[in-house]
């Protein structure tokens, strides 16, 4: 093996390392308040909050669109948040290798909170509960949409009223 | 007359799109059940209400609630009160909810209940069901009295701690409106014809 080879095998893992790194973690939402809370602390940011769960096939569909936000917005003071609905007993088996395998950059955070009736009415009085939904907050102004985005055009076209800094 | 009702529902579905809130009259339909018949609640003049579940097979969150459906059916028929079950998803988009597929689970499952298929889709904007699994409880004259959810716990039967549609039921029996009237749950959205 040549220098220049054990050089590119070098440069393969530690690339292969970044990938990994890149995949998010998942965090927890005990209640619907903390995420009320998780969204307080920076009024200059635009939290683009996405409601899903590995069992809803448009809500999977729609999920590289909200990377490519993540993505692509990240330096605009944007921050996407996946909020799983998972059901509890699937987090082991389903959430958390869904994540690791789609290497997910995003936040990807779990609702523990199952008392839907105390919490849909306060996302937003239109939301019926049908997943995807998704919820944009920056400050105090906050913008809702039931269902999903059919394409990356669809979800900037739809963000980009809101920022606009 | 067709063409009258066909204008009057053009009118209402876009002054109401929204679907029905407590109170309204809920239309009555002709489906195709699992079993071959055309159901209408018309077909049950001695019922004292009607459960109109919106549900399908696919969606995990139906599937939670089948066999409760299922109970629910068995245990409210005795009372008088009768439980339709309509599938109002577009088999194109989601094979799952084929009408062949319906037939298999109504009898794997063993309904006990009518499995409707709303295959025009023009059953469920008229309610204003967006999801599955979507529950309108009606008196005798087809008065909505309650819309929401089952229960409020869809992962485990045996941890509920408010049953919605049966403390509807029960205060439909005393005579009085349900309290709440609406409640809202985490369901699967309605496959739309593309």
């Amino acid at each position: 093996m040549t220098i220049m080879h054990r050089f590119l095998v070098l440069i393969l893992f530690f690339y292969g390392s970044i990938q990994n790194m890149k995949s998010q973690s998942l965090q927890i939402f005990e209640t619907f308040d903390a995420l009320e809370t998780y969204i307080k602390e920076s009024q200059e940011t635009t939290y683009v909050i996405n409601f899903w769960a590995t069992w809803c096939g448009p809500c999977v569909k729609e999920l590289p669109y909200f990377e490519e936000v993540n993505n692509k917005l990240k330096y605009r003071n944007v921050k996407v948040l996946l909020v799983s609905l998972d059901f509890l007993n699937q987090i082991d088996s389903h959430l958390i290798p869904f994540i690791k395998k789609s290497s997910i950059a995003s936040e990807v955070w779990l609702m523990k909170d199952r008392k839907y009736d105390t919490w849909i009415e306060k996302v937003d009085p239109s939301w019926t509960g049908a997943i995807p939904a998704t919820l944009v907050v920056k400050g105090e102004s906050r913008v809702f949409k039931e269902g999903e985005f059919h394409s990356e055009e669809e979800i900037f076209k739809f963000l980009a009223s809101y920022i606009t800094n | 007359m067709k063409v009258l009702l066909f204008l009057a529902f053009l009118v209402f579905s876009s002054v109401f799109p929204t679907g029905y809130q407590p109170g309204d009259v809920a239309t009555d339909f002709k489906l195709q059940s699992t079993d071959g018949k055309m159901v209408s609640m018309a077909d049950y003049p001695e019922a004292k209400g009607f459960i109109i579940v919106f549900t399908c097979n696919h969606c995990p969150f139906a599937v939670k609630y089948e066999d409760r459906i299922n109970a629910l059916a068995q245990k409210y028929v005795s009372k008088g009160y009768v439980l339709l079950a309509i599938n109002p998803n577009d088999p194109e988009v989601q094979p799952a909810d084929s009408f062949e597929k319906m037939k298999v689970r109504a009898v794997e499952k063993s309904f006990a209940f009518p499995y409707l298929f709303d295959e025009e889709q023009k059953i469920f904007p008229q309610y204003g069901a967006t999801k599955t699994p979507h529950v309108f409880l009606l008196d005798n004259k087809r008065v909505v009295k309650y819309i929401g959810a089952i229960d409020d716990n869809v992962e485990d039967a045996d941890a509920v701690s408010q049953n919605y549609l049966e403390n509807a039921i029960a205060a439909l029996e005393r005579g009085q409106n349900p309290e709440p009237n609406i409640t809202k749950a985490i369901g699967c959205s309605i496959k739309v014809k593309k």
